[in-house]
């Protein structure tokens, strides 16, 4: 189990941030990603393992609408 | 089209000669009243205690809207006043979105003052003409056009027989007529409504912008509140204004250095990052379509579900591969590089007074979109820009249509309404046809469409009246709050955002805050006193943008690429600095951000205690309809029943096996509407007001507007 965003979230063998992102429908551009407060460039998204336990954030940057 | 004979039909009411005050930081410290039902025409000096507490744009509006009427005065009652004004920062060319009115009236739609934010030139050219804000009063016996010369100094009210009153052709009508060439055109702009907003409560006003590259005068809209119905019910077909020198330091600032080295740092961002973040140049607000149903968030069947299979048919590139002309100037102000303005261009109108022209439609902006198609069942991106044309030259708010068009629909679809009642329409969810009809027959004041310009709030008390129908269950699924309808984003599953909308001013539009992001997807206010904070500082943040003459859109729809390093990258600081900075330096003022939040709270205060004023802006005109919290029907509740059942679990302890969908609604429903009122008191400790809503002494005085005119309102409520 990992948390994502302070949730409950099952974690696999093999979750990279993309795959992540992609289980999660999280489509929004303007997003950024850390695993437990560090943050993770959008470049290494699909190479970037998440371990079981970790604690995700994705950030969506928006306050306005 | 032939402007001279429409001219020479023009008769002379008034004219008024005047020096053009001169620009000095930001100000001409002057303000222009015109009152049409006297045809007097007279110039104010703005006091600097007025200038000091209301700052400008809607903060001069609200003001002057406060002096003009009394607590009973009704928005078709000559003493309400139309008041737009720019503000200080209005028409400076070097950062984006500097270039906005905001407009200001009693709403017919809800009776309290309402304010709308517009681009289009208007607002830049009334200030350089030398006037800080508009004020027009009165009603006038016959059809009549203001004319202001901004160089020449000359104020003309005409009686104007011949003129159209459709916004697309009458601001046509106008550039041609006061524009010496086809150059001049740009130094036109002209206000107008449409033959709608003769008749319709949600009637728009249209502020235009001659687009010099595709030869048409480009429309933006203050849509929200029914302004363009107080326009027509003045008999005003058209204001228009016009200044020729535009050029970038006539706001005169203190200091040009501070404005430049914020405008450079935000074009390059926009040029170098846009393009990877929201597409602003490219498509605009529209970018969000898919966005919002992927998180569940497009209204959909007015606002029962959040998403759609046919989504796709409307997505963003969809109206970019096939219909927006690209490469083209799209900025409604001079020097916005984020250029969100979008048209597409010969676009073969099929259906009414229009059918068979090819017209520039200004579109589609998201809440277009989404008010007119997904919320309507409508996924035909052709019969969106149609409607979407028609609600702008017909002078129709496409998020109050869209909204009222979604719920008639599906009273429609639940046999509440009729096609004896509808004159005939088959009027079920994804009929564009029917839709467009009800706009037809809305111009033309005939028909149910006439009784859709009403707006729910009226529609409810037809349907129950005439009909039957249980108000209840209206007052469930009738998506309106304060008598204007909510704008296109599902609330449901944030409670943050029902207070986005419900805990607002002038009712449930989106430019107050949207917190669904921070609080439903990254759980980033999870507390009450959390959504409390979020609840005060954003709506009196983007407050601020109407004080100024500002856009919201290069605020947050696009970032630094190191936003997220900041300590608190929701708010954007390095954005807000640039807005510290360049207020600072076009008004020689050393303000700081904390400053600038108060300089909003004074406005937001007041305007809250102008609703109180009138009998409103209470706690119970800030509940909202169950269907913005939660699902009303077994529809609803069985179409997300994992979420609702596992919320059921974790929030309450409830054990949803063996329970009937109806208990469940029942008690999830319980548990909603506490924690909406949990939020209330949350918001109104935060923001200094009693658990009534209304703004305590104390904290008007810790704010600065312990005004006797307040004081003696508010008194009466603690």
């Amino acid at each position: 189990m990992i948390k994502v965003n302070s949730k409950d979230f099952e974690w696999e063998e093999g979750l990279t941030v993309q795959k992540l992102l992609d289980k999660k429908k999280y489509t929004f551009p303007k997003i950024y990603v850390t695993i437990n407060g560090e943050i993770v460039e959008k470049e290494e998204y699909d190479i970037t393992l998440i371990k079981d336990g970790d604690d995700v954030k994705v950030i969506h940057l928006l306050a306005g609408g | 089209m032939d402007v001279k004979a429409l001219k020479a039909a023009h008769k002379l009411l008034a004219e008024y000669k005047y020096e053009p005050a001169k620009l000095k930081k930001g100000y001409t410290d002057k303000t222009l009243y015109i009152n049409i039902g006297d045809n007097r025409i007279e110039a104010k000096d703005v006091p600097a205690s007025m200038k000091e507490k209301f700052i400008g744009g809607k903060g001069y509006g609200l003001k002057y809207l406060w002096d003009a009427t009394t607590p009973e005065t009704k928005w078709n009652d000559p003493e309400n006043e139309i008041v737009i004004a720019g503000g200080p920062l209005c028409g400076i060319t070097q950062y984006p979105g500097a270039g906005k009115s905001l407009v200001v009236t009693i709403s017919p739609m809800t009776d309290i003052p309402i304010d709308s934010n517009v681009g289009g030139y208007f607002g830049p050219y009334l200030k350089f003409s030398g006037w800080d804000a508009l004020e027009i009063q009165g009603k006038a016996k016959e059809d009549i056009i203001i004319y202001i010369d901004g160089n020449n100094g000359v104020i003309r009210i005409d009686e104007a027989p011949l003129e159209a009153i459709d916004g697309h052709v009458v601001s046509e009508e106008l550039t041609e007529m006061y524009a010496d060439s086809e150059e001049d055109k740009k130094n036109i702009s002209v206000i107008s409504a449409g033959t709608a907003a003769n008749h319709a409560n949600i009637g728009l006003l249209n502020f235009s912008f001659y687009d010099i590259r595709r030869r048409v005068a480009r429309l933006k809209q203050a849509g929200r509140g029914g302004i363009g119905r107080v326009l027509r019910d003045k008999k005003i077909k058209a204001i228009v204004i016009k200044f020729k020198g535009t050029k970038g330091d006539l706001n005169k600032p203190a200091n040009q250095s501070l404005i430049n080295k914020a405008g450079i740092k935000l074009h390059k961002q926009i040029h170098d990052y846009d393009d990877v973040q929201c597409r602003m140049r490219q498509i605009g607000t529209a970018n969000i379509i898919e966005v919002m149903d992927e998180y569940d968030l497009l209204p959909t069947h007015n606002y029962q579900y959040g998403n759609h299979p046919d989504t796709h048919k409307i997505a963003s590139n969809v109206f970019v591969e096939k219909y927006i002309t690209q490469g083209m100037p799209d900025g409604c102000w001079f020097g916005c590089s984020l250029s969100c303005a979008k048209a597409a261009d010969n676009f073969e109108l099929k259906t009414g007074s229009y059918k068979g022209h090819k017209v520039t439609i200004d579109g589609p902006e998201y809440e277009n979109a989404a008010g007119l198609g997904s919320n309507c069942g409508i996924f035909d991106p052709e019969m969106i820009l149609e409607a979407n044309f028609y609600c702008d030259t017909y002078g129709v708010d496409t998020i109050s249509f869209g909204t009222i068009c979604a719920f008639a629909m599906e009273c429609y679809e639940r046999g509440i309404i009729n096609k004896e009642i509808t004159g005939g329409l088959e009027l079920k969810f994804g009929n564009a046809i029917a839709q467009l009809e009800l706009l037809h027959q809305m111009s033309r004041g005939e028909g149910f469409g006439a009784l859709i310009g009403l707006g729910v709030k009226q529609l409810k008390r037809i349907f129950v009246e005439e009909h039957g129908a249980d108000p209840d269950f209206l007052n469930d699924i009738g998506m309106e709050q304060k008598g204007l309808e909510v704008s296109e984003y599902l609330p449901k599953e944030s409670l943050a955002q029902q207070g986005g909308y419900g805990l607002t001013n002038k009712g449930p539009q989106h430019d107050e805050a949207w917190l669904i992001f921070m609080d439903m997807v990254n759980n980033q206010i999870p507390t009450f006193e959390d959504k409390a904070e979020a609840l005060h500082y954003f709506p009196m943040f983007r407050t601020w943008f109407g004080l100024m003459g500002l856009c919201k859109l290069p605020w947050n729809d696009t970032s630094p690429p190191d936003n997220h390093l900041t300590d608190e990258p929701a708010k954007m600081p390095e954005h807000v600095q640039h807005y510290v900075n360049i207020y600072n330096g076009v008004t020689g003022s050393n303000i700081d951000k904390d400053e600038l939040i108060l300089q909003s709270e004074r406005i937001y205060n007041f305007q809250r205690i102008f609703n109180i004023r009138r009998g409103k802006g209470l706690r119970k005109h800030d509940a909202m309809p169950y269907r913005a919290i939660g699902p009303v029907t077994f529809e609803e509740y069985e179409s997300r029943k994992e979420r609702y059942d596992q919320q059921l679990k974790d929030l309450l302890d409830y054990n949803p096996e063996g329970k009937t969908t109806e208990e469940k609604i029942k008690i999830m429903r319980e548990y909603r509407l506490n924690q909406y009122e949990l939020l209330t008191d949350a918001v109104y400790k935060r923001r200094g007001w009693t658990p009534n809503g209304v703004p305590t002494i104390e904290h008007l005085s810790k704010i600065g507007m312990e005004l006797p005119e307040l004081v003696e309102v508010v008194k009466n409520h603690i």
